[in-house]
């Protein structure tokens, strides 16, 4: 009876934690059908919606839509996840499997790197890009995914790659594999769910990278949507109703990536589940 | 003979490592995989570093070269930039607030979760979701707007008859506001302390029960220790994370009203990117690479009276 009790105070609480947590993003989804009149209203629906907050906000620059944006961002983020998808599994069996020398030496600077603040760099960084013309393009943005994706994500796979038992690529040695054919054949198709991992956390993080957008990009023609809403919030009169509806599509990628993403995780989860 | 005996030696070296035979093999192949990162460390993390530190020490506008100026940024910095003061001593109450403020919040959201009850994935998904997007230019619009003099947070009030003020807009609150904001967004320190929780061994439990301990007793003489390192690492990431941000105060604020909210990775921003005061903005840099160099240090030095390792091998020191 107890145990019943207690997990019906279990259920209750947290039903109410999560409902005050989101309930801030309830009122935005109503807050971007209300007219402006209707913002400061305490009310979390519309009494009618104005669905035509969409339609104004995507088309609220006189020279762009927002699908120029959109598309854009996601080009970038095409960039920004295969480079670093494909260089930090790379990177990560180097540290991970082989041993050389400084290796220990290396990968200490690569996590004391996790920890360095990023303003001690972006001024030489920004030259650096100034001088090879490269600063109002996606070059500065994209490049820096190539080189091994992040500390974070090398640190991670690493990690991952060192739970993968010896014994196969000991038994692919024997098979005749070089340390190559070992990292194409045998590490990477094991890497799969971690890698799906890294892409999604490119792929949100670039995504509210707001810092490095806002430096790097100055014409409007390469504007991402962060850009794009930034503009929008600078202008003289906010349409509040139309910001707002922006800005809930403007989070649509990232909150559909990572719910078709959290299947695979369990699915994941579920299949190791079976065999072990 | 000094030569035979360096010789001699020499050998001595090669024979064990001959054991492996494909040994100078490995080595250049452990650099060709690692030489992504190596490169990219060199070109855009050694390079800069080295190119901010001799910046800091000059005048430089990007249309001119730099100009070699010894200490004078510094001296400006620490004797006469009110703003500095001003940005720095921000940063700290920001800092001093937000993360002990978390770390408690995704503990205690962490403990709530780390119970195995029927559909706890979606709970764990809508507690999880306002940190997913919460780093975004699309929430401190948001944010911006709740917040306001005439906004939801106000009119909630009005119901309870309390009389709210423009959060945004008044200085003794605007920081305040952001502090919330960065709480808000507890998602990954939270589902850092939630896989701490799965390591904890359940006979630890199940012995202190054996032995009478209370709730109370096992979660302070078993759970927090056994969490320590977890609760070290979201320490000293989060005190880094804290004193560089920029979005929020950016985008909601404006550092306003009167610098109320004027963030340190903010005031580098506008020194080198709007005032082009590269060399000034370099030393600002260094500056707040010293400062939380020394808090990271002395975290480390404390971490020894009260991070728990459960064993000495393995892997830590």
């Amino acid at each position: 009876m107890s145990s019943l009790r207690s997990k019906l105070t279990n259920h209750l609480f947290l039903a109410a934690f999560s409902f005050l947590m989101l309930y801030p993003v309830i009122w935005w989804a109503g807050a971007s059908l209300k007219k402006t009149e209707e913002l400061s209203l305490p009310t979390l629906w519309p009494s009618t919606p104005m669905w035509s907050n969409y339609w104004k906000g995507w088309h609220f620059s006189s020279e762009y839509t927002f699908a120029h944006f959109f598309s854009n961002t996601l080009l970038m983020e095409l960039g920004n996840v295969l480079g670093g998808v494909a260089t930090a599994a790379i990177v990560a069996y180097g540290f991970g499997r082989l041993n050389f020398k400084l290796r220990g030496f290396w990968f200490s600077i690569l996590l004391l790197t996790m920890m360095l603040p990023g303003q001690v760099t972006v001024v030489p960084q920004y030259i650096l890009f100034n001088k090879l013309g490269f600063v109002d393009s996606y070059v500065p943005l994209v490049l820096p995914h190539f080189f091994g994706g992040g500390a974070f994500f090398i640190f991670l796979l690493v990690q991952f790659i060192r739970g993968i038992p010896r014994d196969l690529d000991e038994a692919a040695t024997i098979d005749g594999a070089s340390v190559y054919g070992i990292f194409l054949r045998v590490i990477l198709p094991l890497l799969k769910p971690a890698l799906v991992t890294v892409a999604i956390f490119t792929f949100i993080w670039s995504w509210d990278d707001f810092f490095a957008q806002v430096l790097y990009l100055s014409s409007v023609d390469k504007f991402t949507v962060g850009l794009a809403l930034r503009m929008f919030i600078d202008q003289f009169d906010i349409q509040w109703g139309q910001l707002l509806a922006m800005s809930l599509l403007s989070i649509f990628p990232s909150v559909i990536i990572f719910f078709l993403a959290q299947k695979h995780f369990v699915e994941g989860i579920a299949t190791t589940g079976l065999k072990g | 003979m000094t030569a035979e005996t360096a010789t001699g030696t020499g050998m001595e070296k090669k024979q064990p490592k001959r054991k492996r035979n494909h040994t100078g093999a490995t080595h250049l192949a452990g650099y060709v995989f690692i030489s992504p990162w190596l490169i990219g460390f060199l070109l855009l993390t050694l390079w800069p570093i080295a190119q901010s530190f001799y910046l800091s020490f000059t005048e430089y506008s990007l249309l001119e070269d730099p100009v070699w100026t010894g200490m004078d940024n510094y001296a400006k910095i620490l004797s006469s930039d009110a703003t500095f003061t001003k940005s720095l001593s921000v940063t700290f109450l920001f800092v001093l607030f937000s993360v002990p403020l978390k770390l408690f919040f995704s503990l205690m959201v962490a403990l709530a979760l780390n119970k195995s009850i029927r559909g706890m994935n979606i709970y764990r998904t809508a507690i999880y979701f306002p940190s997913l997007i919460g780093g975004s230019i699309a929430v401190a619009a948001l944010w911006r707007n709740m917040f306001g003099l005439d906004g939801y947070i106000n009119q909630v009030l009005a119901w309870f008859g309390i009389e709210g003020v423009g959060w945004i807009s008044n200085p003794d609150t605007s920081l305040g506001t952001l502090i919330l904001l960065n709480t808000w967004q507890f998602g990954s320190t939270m589902v850092i302390f939630l896989a701490g929780l799965k390591q904890v061994p359940q006979e630890l439990y199940e012995s202190a029960s054996v032995d009478g301990a209370g709730k109370v007793r096992k979660f302070i003489s078993i759970t927090l220790p056994m969490l320590s390192p977890v609760m070290f690492f979201n320490l000293v990431l989060g005190i880094i994370g804290s004193f560089q941000t920029f979005t929020s105060a950016f985008i909601i604020t404006k550092g306003g009203p009167i610098n109320s909210t004027y963030m340190y990775a903010m005031f580098l921003y506008e020194k080198a990117f709007k005032h082009y005061q590269m060399g000034y903005a370099s030393a600002l840099a260094w500056i707040l690479l010293t400062i939380v160099a020394v808090l990271t240090i002395i975290n480390f030095m404390a971490s020894r009276y009260w991070v728990f390792y459960e064993s000495d091998g393995g892997k830590t020191k």
